[in-house]
């Protein structure tokens, strides 16, 4: 403002003694400003917009504020002081917060409340952590067991497999060759010799690289002197693979009245071939059946 | 224009030359801050309404400061100092409200 008013006139801000904080004028302190205004209405008279203030507390109007802005008074030196000062304040209030790392300029109740949060939280996290792992050891043994399960049905199903006849199978066995010129080897005598096999222990047995022997495999003679296995007629010279003890498959065939002695006698005439193999591989196969009637129980 | 001036060579002081406070008084910079905000938005309406006077506006300034300081030292003394201070803010928002309201009055007569 230009004409400030001096100290010692009557401002309503004087009054009342009970608000120590006195340059807001309260609402309630208004009523009282007509005084001030009046007071000083003299001095107004003199400025361009003084015909609206002789009557009443007029507030100040933009074309006043302009003028009072472009123009500063000693108001407005105080003013800026003051801003400068709580500028100033401000800045450095922004500073202090964004740099605070440490936590030296808090009050002590602060500082254990702060505490106590965090120890709260960090409770709340050793449970929620023990939880976790919980769940963790479960699903882990729930891993394990179904692993386990799924080795043995693997393992059963490779056993199943084999037995079945559906699987290639391989290792150690013996591959016995029937030489019978004369075609004088009955289906009784090959029966015969795949039940020693049996007995021997034989595992895997395969005719002529071609005919898997299973538990249903059936033999009889065919037209002409020729054999059949399992619907299919095979011929000579007569192959057969045996998985199992390669000795005792070896010494199933060679005892009087089996294999090797019936074979070599003078009635069939022929010549039988054993060979030991450590790792002889049977690829025939048969097709699974499906079961139309049988279910598993 | 000296007013705008002086706010912003507070800033720029405050930004480049770094001052620190003691660290004893940095709890009641903030609640300061806030009576100063509340005695400049006091000093704007008194000036609007033609009853400003520079005595009394700098000393309701230094007071204000001091007073909300005092206040919340107090409260800190006796052990409820984050309270008192929550109330201190609350009181200067609620005055600095009306303050404001009361210039918006003044200058859009709204």
């Amino acid at each position: 403002m230009p004409e400030p008013l001096t100290p010692d006139d009557p401002r309503p801000d004087d009054l009342p003694p009970v608000e120590p904080l006195d340059s807001d004028a309260d609402p309630a302190r208004v009523p009282s400003a007509p005084a001030a205004a009046s007071d000083e209405s003299p001095a107004r008279d003199a400025t361009p917009s003084g015909s609206d203030v002789a009557r009443a507390p007029e507030p100040i109007s933009w074309r006043e504020l302009v003028r009072d802005f472009v123009k500063p008074g000693r108001a407005q030196v105080v003013f800026a002081a003051i801003l400068l000062v709580c500028g100033l304040a401000v800045a450095m209030q922004v500073r202090t917060q964004t740099s605070e790392t440490d936590y030296s300029t808090l009050r002590r109740a602060d500082l254990v409340q702060l505490l106590d949060d965090l120890t709260a939280q960090s409770r709340q996290l050793e449970s929620e952590i023990a939880e976790l792992e919980a769940t963790q050891r479960q699903l882990q043994s729930g891993v394990d067991s179904e692993q386990v399960a799924k080795e043995e049905a693997q393992r059963r199903l490779d056993v199943l497999a084999i037995l079945g006849g559906t699987a290639p199978a391989q290792g150690p066995g013996v591959r016995i060759t029937i030489n019978d010129p004369q075609h004088k080897v009955t289906s009784e005598l090959l029966l015969n010799t795949i039940e020693e096999m049996r007995d021997a222990g034989a595992e895997v047995i395969a005719i002529n690289g071609t005919i898997r022997v299973v538990a249903s495999t059936w033999f009889g003679p065919g037209p002409n002197g020729s054999l059949v296995v399992g619907g299919e007629q095979i011929t000579r010279p007569i192959t057969i693979d045996v998985l199992g003890d390669p000795h005792a498959l070896t010494e199933a065939t060679q005892f009087s009245g089996g294999l090797v002695s019936e074979v070599e006698s003078s009635r069939i005439g022929g010549t039988v071939n054993i060979v030991a193999d450590g790792k002889l591989t049977i690829n025939a196969v048969v097709a699974p059946p499906s079961n139309r009637f049988a279910k598993p129980a | 224009m000296f007013a705008i001036v002086g706010l912003i060579i507070g800033i720029a002081l405050g930004i480049y030359l770094e001052p620190t406070l003691p660290t004893g008084l940095q709890p009641y910079l903030p609640i300061a801050i806030v009576a100063a905000l509340d005695a400049l938005f006091g000093g704007f309406r008194a000036y609007l309404e033609r009853i400003f006077d520079d005595k009394v506006f700098v000393v309701s300034f230094t007071s204000n400061v001091l007073i909300a300081a005092l206040i919340v030292w107090v409260g800190d003394q006796i052990g409820v100092g984050a309270q008192l201070s929550t109330a201190v803010v609350v009181v200067l928002g609620i005055r600095i409200f009306t303050n404001a309201a009361a210039i918006r009055r003044a200058l859009f007569h709204a």
